[in-house]
């Protein structure tokens, strides 16, 4: 047993040791020219270790050392009351309700668009091309026009970020669902044809069903797409709050370390809601016989 | 008394491919009669599976005429008056056997005593009494395509057209197969169309053996079998059982000889 979590622990734990690795260095190489500043301004001369020490604690380095970091993560996510606004949980959680709400706005378009494309030759023909267009405009130019428009009619608050979320994830689920819904072979359309079944017949106990590994598939994808929308739309929101809102004001005053640490967080918040979708897949292809 | 099941009159389908047009029938007469149990034997190109399949209406003739029961493909496919078992059994992975059973009764409407009632009926039919929580990855492949048949038996279609359906089985378990589906047959009195590329399984089944040779394809004999309808696996030894296996064989060569 601690033989086995030990084979599956020792290559994710040498990666992790050696990214260390590199960090603590770069951060040397990094801040070494700010520290080498300092020194000759005071009159002074730099030890090899006095400088490893320096570029190890600046207040502004160019590359935070990972245990300022996490130093700053602990401040800022347990020491805090989750309801100041200096709490990462606080500004992770506006964070993370947009981006659910964005991913389930998304997820029910894509496959709401995908049942539209696989049924109809006309949707079929005129939404994909827009559909991937949609795609080619960066969404930092769209998501402040997002935001002003919602708002000209009246439409503020969570939706317009949720709307800017959607943007990024329903394609993916569009692109996969299609696929999926098409997945079944000709034998299994022929079989319910000969059953003279409905298309929504063929639909609900044919297509969705046989999509279901396509969809999860997609739907990770979406939710780290939405988790980039919720924080690219919290910046031209005037940066009040979120993730997008720390990065953004550590930007604006050079605080690397937090910008450092909402990044962080914000991976995190990433791999926590993909590995989520993933557990979900794995019990729910187990369930249904599909498990790859 | 009899009646004509399936009849067809100088059938032909033509498809177009990108090689140009490929004859897939050509001219094709035949006659059914209810009950009986007809197969279709031929190399492969020889159109026996698209006949099956235009009888079924998944294929749409070019040429000539076919009525099932007295209708068209279409309107007896709409009337649910066949039940198709495919080469593949294509059991849905997500469903239980029942649930795979249950799946024309839920399409075709019936309310859910009834459906209870007939899976346990086609599952006893098959000898799959006692699987009906499994699900299809944890049966044999002989056992999945017995389920398969149960399900193409659970509606009352009154024809069963069967696109080979033990090719993809071993010798021992087709052997099994083909006794249980004679025995099936006589106990249901439907009317069954089988195709196959079997010689032996061919004569075994049927009491009309219809061969078919390729480019164009079409038919070249149809032979009635002589064979009582009675009949256990040493039949295949009977010099009886033999004669027409050679008729077979010999139809099967001058389909070729003539190309």
């Amino acid at each position: 047993m601690l033989k086995e979590i030990w084979a599956k622990l020792s290559p994710i734990g040498v990666v992790v040791l050696a990214i260390f690795l590199l960090w603590y260095l770069f951060a040397i190489v990094l801040n070494a020219p700010w520290a080498h500043d300092k020194a000759k301004r005071a009159g002074a001369e730099l030890s090899f270790p006095q400088l490893v020490s320096d570029t190890w604690s600046q207040d502004k380095p160019k590359l935070p050392a990972p245990h300022q970091v996490a130093q700053e993560l602990w401040k800022t996510v347990v020491m805090k009351k989750i309801t100041s606004k200096r709490s990462l949980v606080f500004h992770g959680w506006i964070t993370l309700s947009t981006t659910l709400l964005g991913f389930i706005f998304g997820t029910g378009l894509g496959i709401l668009l995908a049942i539209g494309i696989v049924h109809n030759r006309a949707m079929d023909m005129s939404v994909m091309p827009w559909v991937i267009a949609s795609q080619t405009i960066p969404i930092l130019a769209i998501a402040p026009m997002i935001i002003v428009v919602l708002n000209a009619v009246g439409v503020s608050g969570l939706i317009p970020k949720a709307t800017i979320s959607m943007y990024l994830s329903f394609f993916p689920v569009v692109v996969g669902m299609v696929k999926g819904l098409r997945s079944p072979d000709a034998m299994q359309m022929d079989l319910l044809k000969t059953y003279n079944a409905s298309r929504f017949e063929l639909l609900w106990k044919l297509r969705l069903p046989n999509s279901m590994p396509y969809l999860f598939t997609s739907l990770k994808i979406a939710m780290a797409a939405s988790l980039i929308g919720a924080i690219v739309a919290e910046l031209p929101t005037g940066a009040v709050a979120g993730l997008g809102a720390r990065l953004l004001a550590g930007s604006y005053y050079g605080q690397t370390i937090q910008i450092w640490s909402a990044l962080i967080s914000a991976a995190a918040l990433a791999a926590v809601l993909v590995s989520l979708i993933g557990l979900m897949q794995r019990l729910t292809l187990k369930r249904m016989g599909m498990a790859a | 008394m009899t009646s004509i099941v399936v009849s067809a009159k100088d059938l032909s389908l033509t498809f177009s491919t990108n090689d140009g047009p490929v004859n897939a029938l050509k001219d094709v007469n035949l006659t059914i009669d209810k009950g009986e149990f007809v197969s279709f034997i031929g190399p492969s190109g020889c159109g026996k599976t698209t006949l099956l399949r235009v009888m079924a209406d998944l294929e749409q003739p070019t040429a000539g005429s076919i009525t099932i029961n007295g209708v068209s493909p279409g309107e007896a496919r709409r009337s649910r008056a066949y039940g198709y078992v495919f080469q593949s059994a294509g059991l849905y992975p997500w469903r239980t056997i029942a649930g795979n059973v249950k799946l024309p009764l839920e399409i075709m409407g019936y309310s859910k005593e009834q459906q209870q009632e007939r899976i346990q009926q086609v599952l006893e039919l098959v000898e799959l009494s006692g699987f009906e929580k499994k699900f299809p990855w944890q049966l044999s492949g002989g056992m999945q395509q017995r389920a398969s048949i149960a399900r193409a038996l659970a509606f009352d279609a009154d024809i069963l057209l069967m696109d080979e359906p033990f090719g993809a089985l071993d010798e021992i378990v087709r052997d099994h197969l083909n006794e249980q589906l004679l025995a099936l047959w006589a106990r249901t009195e439907k009317t069954i169309g089988f195709v196959t590329h079997s010689i032996p399984e061919a004569v075994y089944l049927s009491t009309k053996i219809v061969v078919m040779s390729p480019r164009p394809g079409r038919i070249t004999d149809v032979i009635e079998s002589t064979l009582p309808k009675e009949r256990p696996l040493e039949v295949r030894d009977s010099p009886e059982f033999l004669e027409i296996a050679a008729r077979v064989r010999e139809g099967l060569r001058a389909g070729h000889s003539d190309v």
